[in-house]
C-alpha cells in the first residue's frame, strides 16, 4: 500500500524536484521497512510481557489493548515490578460531577500523574491505561493488567460523597473461585484467587492514608467494583472525596499525599507478593 | 442603482421573513424538547402506574420492618431503623411493600441511600430463592457517582430484603427490564448480590457471586455458592 502510495508521490516530486527515480524508491522501501518494525520496538522488554496469559480472553467486543507505554526505569528486579495505572472515565464518561465544573475524569488524570512520578521513584514501571481523554472499556482496563507478570493494578476514583478531605481504598469482595478444567482463570472471576492479596496491598495503601488524611478509614473496604472483578492481579480501587468542594484546589492538594500513599503501600506490599511465573496466573 | 419597486417589497418581504423565522425557530425548539420530555415522563408514569399496583393492605398484620438507611455516620455504612408497618404474607408482595418504603426514603432525607424519583417497576422471585428486581433508569442516573454511595444503595437494598423477606437468598438488579454493567460507572450489576437471610453475625458489605452468563436465569443457578460472609441485620453494616 505503502509503495503504490508512494509511486505516486514519487512520480509527482520527481517531475518537481528532477531527482533520480531510483533515489526516491530506495527511500521509500527504507520507509516502508521502518513502518514494518515499528510495532517491535514498542513491546516491553522481554520477561515482562508473553502472549501465552492463563487468563481467559476477554469478551467478545472487548478491543485488544494496543501495547502501553512504559517508562525507562533502572533495571527491572525480580518480582512485583509494574503498577498499572488507571485513571478511571474518561471520554465521554465523565464520572462524578461537582457543581463548579469539577469532573473527575478530568482529576484523576491530574492525579494519576503525581502518582506515577511517586512510584517511578519508588523503582516501580508504570503502565497507565489512558494518558489523555480516551475511555476504554473496563475489560480493555483489565486487560493491560493481565497481560503483565508481577503487576499490581491501582484504579483512581473521585467520590461525589463523603467527607471532604477523605481517601478510601476498596478491594473487591470475596469471590467464589471458578472452576475451570483447562487450569485457566474465567475472565468474569479474574480477581477471585488474588483477593485476599489485594486486601493486604489495600491494608497498606489504606493505613498510609489514614495517617495523611483524617477522617479517613484505617482499613481497606470491600465493594463489588466492575473494574477490578476481571483483573488478575493484586488490585485496589483508590477513591478520594470529593468533587463536591467548592475550589478545585482542595483536591489538587491531596494529590501529592494521595501519590505518596499509595507508592509506599505498593513498595511495603512487594515483599510480600510471590509473583506468579506467567502473566495473570494464580498467585 | 435604483431597484424597481417590486423588488423592494420582495426584500422587504424576505427581511421580515427572516425575522419572523430568528424568533419563531427558538420557540418551536423549545416546544419541540418540552414535547419530547413530557412524552418521556409520560411513558414513564404510565410504566409506573402499570407495574406499581403495590399498596400497603391496612388489613395485613401490622410487623416491625427493618429499612435500612445511611447510618449518618459518613462511613459509608447502612442502618436499620424499625418501622411498622402492615405487611403481607406473600414474599414478592412482601418485598415489593418494603422496597417501596425504602425508596420513599427516612424521615430524615440526609439519610436517603435511594434517589426519590427511583421507582420499583417489577419484582420477581425463583424457586431458588433468587429475586430480580427492576428499577426505573433513575436508580442510575439519579444516584450520586462513586464506589460509596453505589455500594450503600445495593447495602441498603439487600439488608433490608434480607431483614424482611427471609426467601430471598440472592438478588440481581435490573435497570428498565435491563442487565447494566455498573450501577452509575462503579458498581458491579452483571452480578447477583448474595442476601444473606438467616446469616449470624459479622458486618461485611454485601458480596456479589457468580459471573454474567447470557441470561438472568442461567447465571442465578441455586448451584452457585453462596460466600459465607455474615452481617447482622442489627448492626450498622460495615466495609472494613
Amino acid at each position: 500500500m505503502l509503495l503504490h502510495v508512494g509511486r505516486f508521490v514519487q512520480n509527482t516530486i520527481s517531475r518537481k524536484l528532477w531527482l533520480p527515480p531510483f533515489v526516491l524508491t530506495a527511500c521509500l522501501v527504507a520507509m516502508q521497512v521502518a513502518a514494518s518494525q515499528a510495532p517491535q520496538s514498542s513491546v516491553p522488554p522481554a520477561g515482562q510481557q508473553t502472549p501465552a496469559s492463563p487468563v481467559a480472553a476477554p469478551p467478545p467486543g472487548a478491543a485488544t489493548p494496543a501495547p502501553p507505554a512504559q517508562t525507562a526505569t533502572p533495571p527491572p528486579r525480580a518480582g512485583l515490578n509494574i503498577v498499572v495505572l488507571d485513571p478511571a472515565h474518561g471520554g465521554t464518561d465523565l464520572g462524578a460531577r461537582g457543581t463548579g465544573g469539577i469532573h473527575e475524569s478530568d482529576i484523576v488524570l491530574d492525579f494519576a500523574a503525581q502518582v506515577r512520578t511517586a512510584l517511578e521513584s519508588q523503582g516501580f514501571q508504570v503502565v497507565q491505561t489512558r494518558q489523555g481523554n480516551a475511555n476504554p472499556s473496563f475489560d480493555d482496563r483489565s486487560a493491560m493488567a493481565n497481560a503483565q507478570r508481577g503487576a499490581i493494578f491501582v484504579t483512581l476514583h473521585i467520590a461525589s460523597t463523603g467527607t471532604p478531605g477523605t481517601a478510601r481504598v476498596y478491594v473487591m469482595n470475596d469471590m467464589a473461585p471458578g472452576a475451570d478444567a483447562t487450569g485457566l482463570i474465567p475472565w468474569d472471576r479474574a480477581q477471585a484467587p488474588f483477593v485476599s492479596l489485594s486486601r493486604k496491598l489495600g491494608d497498606h495503601v489504606q493505613g498510609l492514608l489514614a495517617q495523611r488524611f483524617k477522617g479517613s478509614p484505617p482499613m481497606a473496604q470491600t465493594a463489588s467494583v466492575r473494574q477490578l472483578r476481571t483483573t488478575a492481579a493484586p488490585a485496589i480501587a483508590v477513591e478520594i472525596s470529593s468533587v463536591t468542594v467548592e475550589d478545585r484546589a482542595q483536591l489538587d492538594h491531596m494529590a501529592p499525599g494521595v501519590a505518596d500513599a499509595i507508592a509506599r503501600g505498593a513498595a511495603a506490599f512487594r515483599p510480600t507478593y510471590v509473583v506468579p511465573a506467567n502473566p495473570g496466573e494464580r498467585p | 442603482m435604483i431597484l424597481p419597486r417590486w423588488r423592494w417589497w420582495f426584500v422587504a418581504a424576505l427581511f421580515l421573513a427572516v425575522v419572523i423565522a430568528a424568533i419563531y425557530l427558538p420557540i418551536l425548539r423549545r416546544n419541540i424538547k418540552q414535547a419530547a420530555t413530557l412524552q418521556q415522563r409520560s411513558e414513564e408514569q404510565a410504566r409506573r402506574e402499570l407495574t406499581q399496583p403495590t399498596v400497603i393492605n391496612p388489613s395485613d398484620p401490622k410487623v416491625k420492618a427493618k429499612l435500612f438507611w445511611a447510618s449518618g455516620a459518613d462511613d459509608g455504612t447502612v442502618s436499620a431503623v424499625v418501622v411498622e408497618l402492615p405487611l403481607a404474607s406473600d414474599p414478592v408482595l412482601r418485598s415489593k411493600q418494603v422496597l417501596n418504603t425504602l425508596l420513599a426514603g427516612p424521615v430524615d432525607t440526609e439519610l436517603r441511600t435511594l434517589p426519590p424519583d427511583a421507582a420499583l417497576l417489577a419484582f420477581y422471585l425463583l424457586p431458588d430463592g433468587t429475586a430480580i428486581a427492576d428499577f426505573s433508569e433513575a436508580l442510575g442516573t439519579s444516584i450520586p457517582s462513586g464506589i460509596e454511595s453505589e455500594q450503600m444503595a445495593v447495602d441498603s437494598i439487600t439488608r433490608t430484603l434480607e431483614a424482611n423477606v427471609p426467601q430471598v437468598r440472592r438478588l440481581k438488579i435490573l435497570i428498565h427490564g435491563q442487565e447494566v454493567e455498573t450501577l452509575a460507572g462503579h458498581l458491579d450489576l452483571s452480578q447477583a448480590f448474595v442476601v444473606y437471610a438467616n446469616a449470624p453475625v459479622g458486618p461485611r458489605a454485601a458480596t456479589s457471586e457468580s459471573p454474567t452468563p447470557s441470561s438472568v436465569a442461567q447465571q442465578l443457578t441455586p448451584a452457585a455458592t453462596a460466600v459465607k460472609l455474615a452481617a447482622s441485620p442489627d448492626k450498622p453494616a460495615t466495609k472494613p
